[in-house]
C-alpha cells in the first residue's frame, strides 16, 4: 500500500481540475452542504475533534482557534484565508491553488458558517498572476452557481468572498500584518494581545487561517472525523503536502499522512541526484533549523521534529547536497530576513543587517573564531526581542547552521577563502543538466 | 487626462469591494500601475482623493511593498530568484548572465523599454528551480542560456508562453490588471498543474 495520500492533490492530473465542474466530478461541494445542514457550533466542534492543526507554520488546532470567536456578540466577523506563500521553500499552497480553487472556497463557506461571518478575504502573494487568475475565476463561477452570495443553498446564510493581491512583502505572511495590509496600511505586525480572535480585522472577532489548513476542512467534513484520525500520528492527525526541493533526483509534491520520514520520501523520488550525498536540509522552511542526515528519520509531525530540535513549519523540505557550502546558503536566507524585516522593531531592523555584514565577512574568510561567537552573540539580542517570529526565523538558520557545521565556518576562515565552487552545486554542472 | 471616467469608475468598482474603503489601496495601486506602467505622483492623488486619505499615507503604503514601482519598469519585468535554494541551484549564474547579456543591473530597464530585471525573493515554487518569474508569470527550470534565449525572444517581438500560465505571455501592464482584480479571462489556458506538483500523485497509484 503506498505510503502517500493524496486528498487535496487527487484531482490535479484532470485537465479540468480547478474549474467548477472538475471540482464536483469528484464530490465537490458536498461537505458545503452537509455542514450548512449542522449547527454552526457543531461544525466547530467537529473540527476540534478531527485534530486539523494548521498547516502554515505554527500548528495551531484549528478547530480551537474558531472556538476562539465570541459568538452572540453583535460584532461582524471575518475569515482571512492567509495565501501570502512566501517562506523560503515553501511551494505548496501556489500549486494547491492553481489546481484546486474550490477546495479552498468550500471550505471557507463551511469556516465562515461556523465563526458566523459573512463576509471572507483571501489574501494571497501578488507575484503569482496565473494563481490569482484561477482563484478569482473560482469565485466568480462559485458566485454564479449560487455557492456564494445572498441565502446560500437556500439556508439564509449569506456570504461574500473577496480576493485581495499582496505586494511582495514577506511580513505578511504573519498574521496581524497581514490584517494591517489587508486593512490599507503598510504591513507591519502588531502587539498582541488583542489577539485577532478578539480584535483583528477593523478590530473585529477575525480567524486568520492558512490555505491548506482550510481547503483540509470538506475533506473532513465529507469523510469524518475517524477517517481524518485514521491518519497522522496521536497528536498529528490527518495528511498534509510535503514540498520536495532541491538536490534530489525528482523534486515534486507529496501529500500523505503526517509522521512520514524523509527517508520515506527520498526514497519514493529516487534519491539524491546521480553521485551525490545529502549534506543538510530544512523541514519546515528556512525559519525552521535545519537537519543533518542524522535526523532521516526523524517522523515528520509537529512533536516529532519539535523533538528533533526544528518545527514542522510548512513542511518545506528544500535539500541540499555535499557540494553547497552551508555558510553561503545561511548568508543568503540572512539576506532575505534582513532585506524583508518590516523595520518595526529595533532588534530585528538591525539586528538582520548587522548579521548579514558579519555572514559577508566570513563566508569570504575574513575574521576570527571570535566573530563566530559574535554571530552567536548577536543573534542573542534579536531572537525574541521582537513583535513578531521574523528575527526568530532569521535565528534558526545561523544557530543550527554552526550547531552541525561550525568547522565549516573555521574553514573558511583558516583558508582565508569559502572552499567551496559554487558551480558544482548547480543543476547544469553535469549530472542533472 | 490619464485617468478617464471609465477609469475611474473602475476604481470605484474596486472599492465598493470592501467593508471599508480604505481596504482598496493595494488594488488600486496595482490598478494605476495596469494604466501608468508604474506608480506615479497622478496615481497617488487619484487614489488619495478617492479614499479620503492624506498623499503621504498612500505613499507611505505604496513604498511599503516592493511590487509597486516608483519608476517606469520594462514592458516585460523579469525576476530571477536569487534565495537560497533557487541561487544554489543556479539562479546565481542566470542572474549574472542575463545581467551581462542585457548590460542591466538589478531594477534597471534595457534602452528600448522591453526588458527590466530585478532579484526576486522565494517565489514559490521551489520544485521547478531554478525560477525565473516575467510579469508574474512562471517560467520553470531555467538555466543561463535558456534565460538569455527567453529575454532575446521578448525583445524580438515573440515572447513565449509560461510554462505554467497563459498560452500567450502578457504585458506588465495587463498583468498589474489582473492583481487589481480586473479579469482577462485567461484563467482557462495552461495547465492545472506541473509535472513535479503531480509526481506524488502519480507515485500513490503505482502503489509507491
Amino acid at each position: 500500500m503506498s505510503k502517500l495520500k493524496p486528498v487535496l492533490s487527487a484531482n490535479w492530473n484532470d485537465a479540468d481540475s480547478f474549474t467548477l465542474e472538475g471540482y464536483r466530478r469528484n464530490g465537490g461541494y458536498k461537505a458545503s452542504k452537509i455542514a450548512l445542514d449542522m449547527d454552526p457550533d457543531a461544525v466547530i466542534q467537529l473540527v476540534k475533534d478531527s485534530g486539523l492543526r494548521g498547516r502554515g507554520g505554527a500548528g495551531f488546532p484549528t478547530g480551537m482557534k474558531w472556538g476562539f470567536i465570541p459568538q452572540n456578540d453583535g460584532k461582524d466577523h471575518y475569515l482571512v484565508v492567509n495565501a501570502d506563500e512566501s517562506e523560503p521553500g515553501t511551494c505548496k499552497d501556489m500549486p494547491l491553488l492553481m489546481a484546486n480553487p474550490h477546495s479552498l472556497i468550500e471550505g471557507i463557506i463551511i469556516g465562515s458558517y461556523a465563526i458566523r461571518a459573512n463576509y471572507a478575504f483571501i489574501y494571497l502573494r501578488g507575484e503569482v498572476v496565473h494563481v490569482f487568475r484561477r482563484v478569482q475565476q473560482a469565485i466568480e463561477d462559485a458566485y454564479a452557481a449560487g455557492l456564494l452570495g445572498k441565502n446560500i443553498n437556500g439556508k439564509g446564510f449569506d456570504l461574500e468572498l473577496v480576493l485581495h493581491a499582496g505586494a511582495g512583502a514577506y511580513i505578511c505572511g504573519e498574521e496581524t500584518a497581514l490584517l494591517d495590509s489587508l486593512e490599507g496600511f503598510r504591513g507591519q505586525p502588531r502587539l498582541r494581545p488583542p489577539f485577532p480572535a478578539i480584535a483583528g480585522l477593523y478590530a473585529r472577532p477575525t480567524v486568520v487561517n492558512n490555505v491548506e489548513s482550510i481547503a483540509s476542512v470538506p475533506a473532513i467534513i465529507g469523510n469524518g472525523v475517524e477517517w481524518f484520525q485514521s491518519m497522522g500520528t496521536e497528536k498529528s492527525k490527518g495528511f498534509t503536502l510535503y514540498s520536495l526541493s532541491g538536490h534530489v533526483k525528482n523534486p515534486g509534491q507529496f501529500e500523505a499522512p503526517l509522521g512520514i520520514t524523509l527517508r520515506e520520501i527520498l526514497k519514493m523520488a529516487g534519491g539524491m541526484r546521480e553521485g551525490h550525498t545529502l549534506k543538510f536540509w530544512t523541514p519546515g522552511g528556512s525559519s525552521t533549523p535545519m537537519f543533518t542526515q542524522e535526523h532521516l528519520d526523524v517522523p515528520l509531525d509537529y512533536e516529532g521534529v519539535g523533538a528533533a530540535g526544528s518545527m514542522l513549519g510548512t513542511k518545506a523540505l528544500q535539500i541540499f547536497d555535499e557540494t553547497t557550502c552551508v555558510v553561503r546558503a545561511v548568508l543568503r536566507w540572512t539576506e532575505f530576513y534582513k532585506h524583508e524585516s518590516c523595520g518595526k522593531c529595533t532588534p530585528c531592523r538591525e539586528g538582520t543587517w548587522w548579521l548579514v555584514q558579519a555572514l559577508k565577512e566570513l563566508e569570504a574568510g575574513r575574521g576570527t573564531s571570535a566573530d563566530l561567537d559574535k554571530l552567536l552573540d548577536i543573534v542573542d539580542n534579536i531572537a525574541g526581542r521582537s513583535f513578531c517570529a521574523l528575527a526568530d526565523g532569521a535565528a534558526s538558520p545561523i544557530v543550527s547552521s554552526m550547531k552541525y557545521f561550525r568547522e565549516e565556518y573555521q574553514r573558511h576562515l583558516d583558508l582565508g577563502s569559502c572552499p567551496f565552487d559554487p558551480i558544482a552545486s548547480t543543476l547544469f554542472s553535469g549530472t542533472r543538466a | 487626462m490619464t485617468y478617464s471616467n471609465e477609469n475611474i469608475a473602475t476604481m470605484n468598482s474596486i472599492v465598493a469591494r470592501y467593508p471599508r474603503k480604505r481596504s482598496a489601496i493595494m488594488p488600486l495601486l496595482h490598478f494605476v500601475q495596469a494604466i501608468e506602467g508604474y506608480v506615479t505622483s497622478q496615481g497617488i492623488e487619484v487614489i488619495a482623493k478617492m479614499l479620503e486619505l492624506e498623499t503621504a499615507e498612500v505613499t507611505a503604503v505604496s513604498t511599503f511593498y516592493t511590487q509597486y514601482k516608483s519608476e517606469p519598469v520594462g514592458e516585460f519585468h523579469v525576476g530571477v530568484c536569487i534565495n537560497t535554494l533557487c541561487a544554489v541551484m543556479g539562479g546565481d549564474e542566470i542572474y549574472k548572465s542575463v545581467s551581462e547579456h542585457l548590460g542591466i543591473e538589478n531594477d534597471e530597464v534595457t534602452k528600448d523599454g522591453k526588458v527590466s530585471l530585478e532579484r526576486i525573493e522565494c517565489n514559490a515554487a521551489c520544485d521547478f528551480a531554478p525560477v525565473v518569474m516575467v510579469n508574474w508569470e512562471f517560467f520553470d527550470n531555467q538555466t543561463p542560456q535558456s534565460a538569455k534565449d527567453l529575454v532575446d525572444d521578448i525583445r524580438s517581438g515573440n515572447p513565449p508562453a509560461p510554462t505554467r500560465g497563459p498560452k500567450t505571455l502578457r504585458t506588465w501592464k495587463q498583468n498589474s490588471a489582473v492583481l487589481a482584480g480586473i479579469s482577462d479571462g485567461l484563467a482557462g489556458e495552461g495547465v492545472s498543474a506541473g509535472e513535479p506538483s503531480k509526481l506524488g500523485l502519480k507515485l500513490s497509484k503505482e502503489g509507491k
